[in-house]
């Protein structure tokens, strides 16, 4: 996260970090191990009063960010999302109403997602082996002054509960986006297994859906710039998110090392710790590092914004995961108990880790991205 | 009385000013130098050749108003801002720069001399380098010892208003063309080892000193060892009080481990030393046929991932150290990063060439020479401070936890234990 807020980011900030610890305390998101959606309506709608939900928005549309870089500002909440490991359809429903109020399409419905009343969630994945930078198998064929929607997305976040979803598909060789409301007939909805404790996932199918021209996102045939800022967003905000849940258990750990006494002395004063909390303080920082500077390209919309994401994500992915097991393995067995609190955001780091591209992928994509230079 | 300050050029003014002189004035950036670790590339001729550019081309610099960019005025400087510096750098991008200058010249020597030195070893010094007329070295560590530099035992004895100087410093890269160092010295062998220092600078080129090249198993020969024989250094070139010279010291490593955030230091934008830079490996996999496969471009894009992050990193470090919101200590945060960063890199150039790592030919391209670099991969974390070092500069200064046990401290520097054999 970055150093220096503005007094109104700060604000942002602390209202959801105080939020969050009353109601995505660790024993709320136990609480919700079980449940279908993983979380409350009635706390998105609270959230979404904090500003969850209309950073992205333009002003004009009901949004607004507090500093005039709702990128930024957005990556803010994200971390403590993420330093919470809280639930709800955090990235996804934000990024559906950034492409609403990019593309001033269903202002109706961004309304009711800036106001928390509504979930949507972008069908963006395919099914393995498709990567974020493959084009998209699934089709949007229009048919006189309908679309058709044929196709299957996967993962797909809060699917059971989302009111709309905005599909990325292909009109012949180019890409078209279109909002498809739940209630469309043709779509099955079979739940996914995840690591995370509250996030639910599930493979969409949409079986000729069809919908009127108007529910089309930008032109039809015209998305792709549209899709690819789209995936960089979310390449931030998860990053940002990582970065949260990683400074959340690299803390808990310190704070560990300190308290845990054996052989009659403070894991912290081992040297072969010690050396090994100095490697992952240079991950740790550096993982704010690339996160906040990926956040600032895409805000400005800058060329590099393009590499800096897939960095953030690859780097994060391998490092910030890669940091927290070893904050499982300094804290012995009790840090892979159901009880200790370093599994939800470990839950979190993994997760994010695989959704918008595997590190691996990603690093291909900078190689492309070189290749291409 | 001065005339009063101008008010500072606006940054826009200054990238035009640089952009404009850097485009009709310097040539483009010799990408070969840039890369493999401290190669062995030019004979003593052409190393000498491009240390006499190096101080022209800082000469040049100091002329049109573009060297000390974060140096006072009154030392020559331009006395504007490290934006300023990140402007000049993105400026210089591709094109040549005195690279031999920025370390030790600037960071740490002439940082150290800003910082203590008197009025008149300022004027007389700072001015100097700026103009490209004195190449510095720091001669800190010992044969006796590489991280535990305050163990000193090169020994100053004073005699009226003269220093004597006896012992041996090594590692001093460049030692063989530059012309003055900055020199740490034991003044007092009865007091704990932190307490009995002080610092010196003196010319290199003097009786009293033997500069000895070091052969790298690369061939280079760029690091020295001095070996110095009752060397005579008036008490004008002390700097900072006698036996205080740890305070000196401190700061010094700090400025060493700044080295790559240091608002002093120019450094084109996109140049990265130690490891070699993602597009040469892209280059070296391309030469070794091995850019179709998945798992080599995995490893570009890797190689390219950690040099972007580590950029990212020492701009975190530089503006957190600025502004207060990191201490000094968490220099060594990047100081770790850039280390351990070059040495995957440096693997990960070896790994995409193949079976050329070990045996090539000159028409191998890129790929060629990556085995050799591989050999001296260590050297990154080894120089200026070794990892293990910094790991514990990270985790006791920044982190707070317990120091390692230490059995030279509160004790007369002359009862610690300096061998198997001695007391």
């Amino acid at each position: 996260m970055l150093f220096e807020l503005s007094a109104d980011q700060e604000f942002l900030r602390d209202t959801t970090a105080r939020f969050l610890a009353q109601y995505a305390s660790v024993d709320e998101l136990r609480r919700l191990r079980d449940d279908a959606t993983g979380f409350e309506r009635n706390y998105w709608r609270r959230g979404a009063e904090l500003g969850w939900t209309s950073l992205l928005v333009a002003e004009a549309h009901g949004g607004g960010s507090v500093s005039g870089h709702g990128v930024v500002d957005l990556t803010l909440l994200a971390h403590e999302f993420g330093h919470a490991a809280a639930p709800g359809p955090f990235v996804t429903t934000n990024l559906v109403a950034a492409a609403l109020s990019d593309a001033a399409a269903h202002l109706d419905v961004l309304a009711e997602l800036v106001a928390g009343t509504a979930i949507a969630s972008w069908c963006a994945s395919e099914p393995p082996p498709a990567g974020p930078y493959d084009p998209p198998q699934c089709t949007v064929r229009v048919d006189g002054d309908d679309l058709v929607v044929s196709g299957t997305k996967r993962p797909v976040e809060s699917a059971g509960v989302a009111d709309h979803f905005l599909v990325t598909g292909r009109t012949g060789e180019s890409v078209t986006q279109v909002l498809v409301p739940r209630d469309a007939g043709g779509i099955t909805i079979e739940p996914l297994h995840t690591v995370d404790l509250t996030r639910r996932f599930a493979t969409v199918r949409f079986d000729d859906v069809r919908v009127p021209a108007t529910a089309a996102v930008g032109t039809v045939g015209g998305a792709a710039a549209d899709v690819a800022r789209q995936l960089q967003l979310a390449l931030v905000i998860a990053s940002a998110e990582s970065v949260g849940a990683v400074q959340r258990g690299f803390d808990m750990t310190v704070e560990w090392s300190f308290d845990r006494y054996t052989f009659g002395r403070p894991l912290a004063s081992y040297q072969a710790l010690k050396h090994r909390f100095a490697d992952m303080k240079s991950w740790l920082e550096a993982s704010h590092a690339v996160s906040d500077a990926a956040a600032g390209a895409v805000q400005a919309r800058a060329p590099e914004a393009a590499e800096l994401v897939s960095a953030a994500k690859a780097y994060v992915g391998q490092y910030g995961v890669e940091l927290l097991h070893d904050c499982v393995q300094i804290h012995g067995g009790i840090g892979v108990t159901y009880e200790h609190d370093l599994h939800l955001v470990l839950r979190r780091a993994v997760l994010n880790q695989t959704l918008f591209g595997t590190p691996g992928e990603h690093r291909r994509r900078i190689a492309d991205l070189m290749e291409a230079a | 009385m001065n005339a009063p300050a101008p008010a500072p050029e606006s940054l826009a003014t200054f990238r035009a000013r640089a952009r404009a002189w850097i485009r009709s004035h310097l040539a483009p950036f010799e990408a070969a130098a840039d890369v493999g670790v401290l190669r062995h590339h030019r004979n003593d001729e052409e190393e000498l050749r491009a240390v006499a550019r190096d101080r022209e081309v800082q000469r040049m610099l100091f002329d049109a108003g573009l060297a000390g960019i974060c140096v006072p005025r009154e030392y020559g400087g331009q006395g504007l801002t490290p934006a300023h510096q990140h402007v000049l750098d993105e400026e210089l991008a591709g094109y040549e720069y005195p690279s031999r200058f920025q370390a030790p010249t600037f960071a740490p020597c002439l940082a150290v001399l800003l910082e203590f030195g008197t009025e008149e070893q300022k004027r007389r010094h700072i001015p100097a380098i700026l103009k490209g007329e004195e190449l510095w070295m720091q001669l800190l560590s010992e044969p006796s010892g590489g991280s535990d530099v305050a163990g000193a035992q090169t020994t100053a004895v004073r005699d009226g208003d003269e220093w004597v100087l006896n012992g041996s410093k090594v590692w001093t890269t460049g030692a063989w063309w530059s012309d003055w160092g900055l020199c740490l010295a034991r003044t007092n062998w009865d007091v704990p080892k932190h307490r009995g220092l002080t610092v010196f600078m003196l010319p290199l080129h003097q009786p009293g000193i033997e500069v000895h090249r070091i052969e790298m198993l690369n061939g280079s020969k760029e690091f020295c060892q001095e070996f110095i024989t009752d060397l005579r250094v008036p008490d004008s070139d002390r700097i900072g009080e006698v036996d205080d010279g740890w305070t000196v010291g401190t700061r010094w490593m700090f400025h060493e481990r700044m080295l790559h955030n240091s608002p002093l230091v120019t450094m084109p934008v996109g140049l990265v030393h130690s490891g070699g830079r993602a597009a040469a490996i892209l280059d070296a996999a391309r030469d070794a046929g091995r850019l179709h496969d998945a798992t080599v471009r995995e490893l570009v894009g890797e190689a390219r991932m950690l040099e972007v992050v580590r950029g990212e990193l020492q701009r975190r470090i530089a503006a957190g150290v600025t502004t207060g919101k990191m201490s000094d200590q968490s220099a060594a945060i990047g100081r770790l990063f850039m280390a351990v960063t070059a040495a995957r890199t440096i693997s990960i150039d070896f790994e995409v060439v193949g079976a050329t790592g070990g045996t090539w030919s000159d028409d191998d391209g890129a790929a060629a020479d990556t085995g050799i670099d591989f050999l001296m991969r260590q050297a990154a974390c080894i120089a200026g401070g070794t990892t293990e070092m910094a790991r514990n500069v990270i985790s006791e200064r920044v982190l707070g936890m317990p120091r390692e046990r230490a059995v030279d401290r509160d004790v007369a520097f002359r009862d610690v234990p300096r061998g198997p054999t001695s007391r």
